[in-house]
């Protein structure tokens, strides 16, 4: 028997074979992937992960493929770091920091859905994949497609800075952007995916795709000696990310890989792109779309999919969704930087200054875990923080002159 | 004969019109509620279009301009 059982609806419950689908076809609902865990459970083991592959593979048996991985071999097992300074400066004493802004190969997050996805698209028949994407997205599945001899197409809006962009050309995929504004962009994509037979990662590829982002959670455990933190922080765009990791450290605990979860999931958005934090502030599971306004680009999704079941989530685990404003992101980005030598891009910022915030809400306790999530490079944003880090000192070549800036940085 | 599925969300001042019965009056197209949440104060319905697809194309840009965010079923995909 296989361990994978299908697809099925998170609304209605209809159950599918798990092809190339995502939306019911009785209610609407997104379809997610359903396992045998009775199968599972024969198959997996602490002694067999930790005997597996040093990246996100180790899994492979939580992950929805069916034959040997094909993508993304040197994906994952990103490092997580016991931070001092900053847990320090925060009060935190079991602050850690899970850095995916150097996962493989193109420096985020997104490396983890994508090599799920593409696996899963190769296993399926695919020779073509896409996305619509206005970064780490594009950039993840130009390389991967690249490495993998997939025929790519990426969609952009037109009016996307060209500098963007250049990090996906430099793999040769086919960049199509579009005239139009943003909802133009989901129109379109949405009506290719169902024209086309091609596996559009985030669309009819989506059940799988999501599914790698539970490795985030999964890595967690296996780092801190197989046990859940007692908190983490996630960033939220589609609300995906966060209804993956809970997901993630369920199903180690149904498999008896890790006992007693009690994981408070809190959710970091930025202020200018933020309808789950507000629907969440107003108790309430009804999100009002928005039209982004933030630097944080790579949660800037004003209609986010999962929204909803990320409030369902944050409600259930007594979390809480906060969002941060863009000085407060750009505050955040140099905190990491400064103190533990990690430069984040944007997301990552909104990340750290909600951990910041809920810091000053008193919301960890002495000797608590917490675990943050930095899914993304700050080189890729570099635009953004560079109105607030100064610039270098500038010296005559001579010693005189050196020691004139000494004497300035002793004050 | 195309269809498209899509999500319709009701701002305060508009969740009192029949913007869904319009887009079937209006246009070539058959409206197709799967699913909603509609309280009296806000709401979101999902539902399929199906017609010839500039007829969905105008029915789409009627509810638009008759103040309702119509988005494709899958919600925002440029990630």
């Amino acid at each position: 028997m296989s361990k994978i059982k299908g697809l099925v609806c998170k609304e209605c419950k209809s159950e599918y074979p798990a092809k190339a689908i995502h939306v019911c076809e009785f209610c609407f609902g997104p379809l997610e992937v359903a396992y045998n865990y009775d199968v599972i459970q024969t198959q997996i083991s602490k002694e067999k992960i930790q005997q597996g592959p040093i990246s996100l593979w180790r899994y492979v048996d939580l992950l929805p493929i069916e034959s040997t991985p094909t993508v993304g071999l040197n994906t994952g097992f990103t490092p997580m770091v016991h931070s001092k300074n900053l847990g320090k400066k925060l009060g935190l004493d079991y602050l850690y920091i899970k850095n995916d802004s150097v996962n493989s190969p193109t420096l985020s997050f997104k490396d983890r859905v994508v090599a799920v996805a593409l696996t899963r698209a190769k296993e399926l028949g695919f020779d073509t994949v896409a996305c619509a994407s206005t970064g780490n997205l594009a950039n993840s599945v130009s390389a991967n497609a690249a490495e993998a001899n997939f025929k790519c197409f990426v969609f952009i809006p037109s009016d996307l800075e060209s500098g963007k962009i250049l990090g996906n050309l430099v793999y040769k995929p086919n960049v199509v952007a579009v005239e139009g504004n943003y909802d133009d962009v989901n129109r379109l994509c949405s009506e290719i995916a169902g024209e086309y037979p091609w596996a559009f990662v985030n669309i009819n590829i989506r059940p799988y795709y999501s599914e790698g982002s539970k490795t985030l959670a999964f890595e967690t455990a296996e780092a801190l000696d197989w046990q859940a933190p007692d908190h983490v922080v996630v960033p939220i765009a589609s609300g995906s990310l966060l209804t993956k990791i809970y997901k993630g450290f369920q199903e180690f605990e149904r498999l008896g890989l890790i006992s007693g979860v009690k994981t408070r999931i809190h959710g970091a958005q930025a202020e200018g792109c933020s309808p789950v934090a507000a629907a969440f502030k107003r108790k309430s599971d009804f999100l009002q779309p928005v039209k982004p306004n933030t630097i944080a680009k790579s949660l800037a999704i004003g209609n986010p999919a999962d929204g909803y079941y990320a409030i369902k989530i944050a409600e259930e685990t007594g979390s809480i969704i906060e969002s941060v404003t863009d000085p407060e992101i750009i505050e955040g980005i140099k905190l990491l930087a400064e103190n533990e030598g990690i430069f984040t891009e944007t997301a990552g910022g909104v990340t750290v200054a909600t951990l910041k915030k809920l810091v000053n809400q008193g919301v960890f306790k002495k000797g608590e875990s917490v675990v943050v999530y930095i899914t993304g490079n700050g080189l890729k944003t570099q635009e953004s923080i560079a109105p607030a880090v100064g610039s270098p000192w500038l010296i005559q070549p001579n010693l005189k002159s050196f020691q004139h800036i000494l004497e300035k940085e002793k004050k | 004969m195309a269809n498209l599925k899509i999500r319709i969300t009701f701002p305060e001042d508009k969740i009192k019109e029949p913007i869904i019965y319009n887009a079937g009056k209006n246009y070539k197209v058959v409206t197709n509620i799967r699913r909603a949440d509609v309280t009296e104060k806000t709401g979101w319905v999902d539902l399929e279009l199906e017609g010839e697809i500039e007829e969905i194309d105008k029915a789409v840009s009627g509810m638009k301009a008759a103040g309702v965010i119509v988005n494709p079923i899958e919600g925002d995909v440029i990630e």
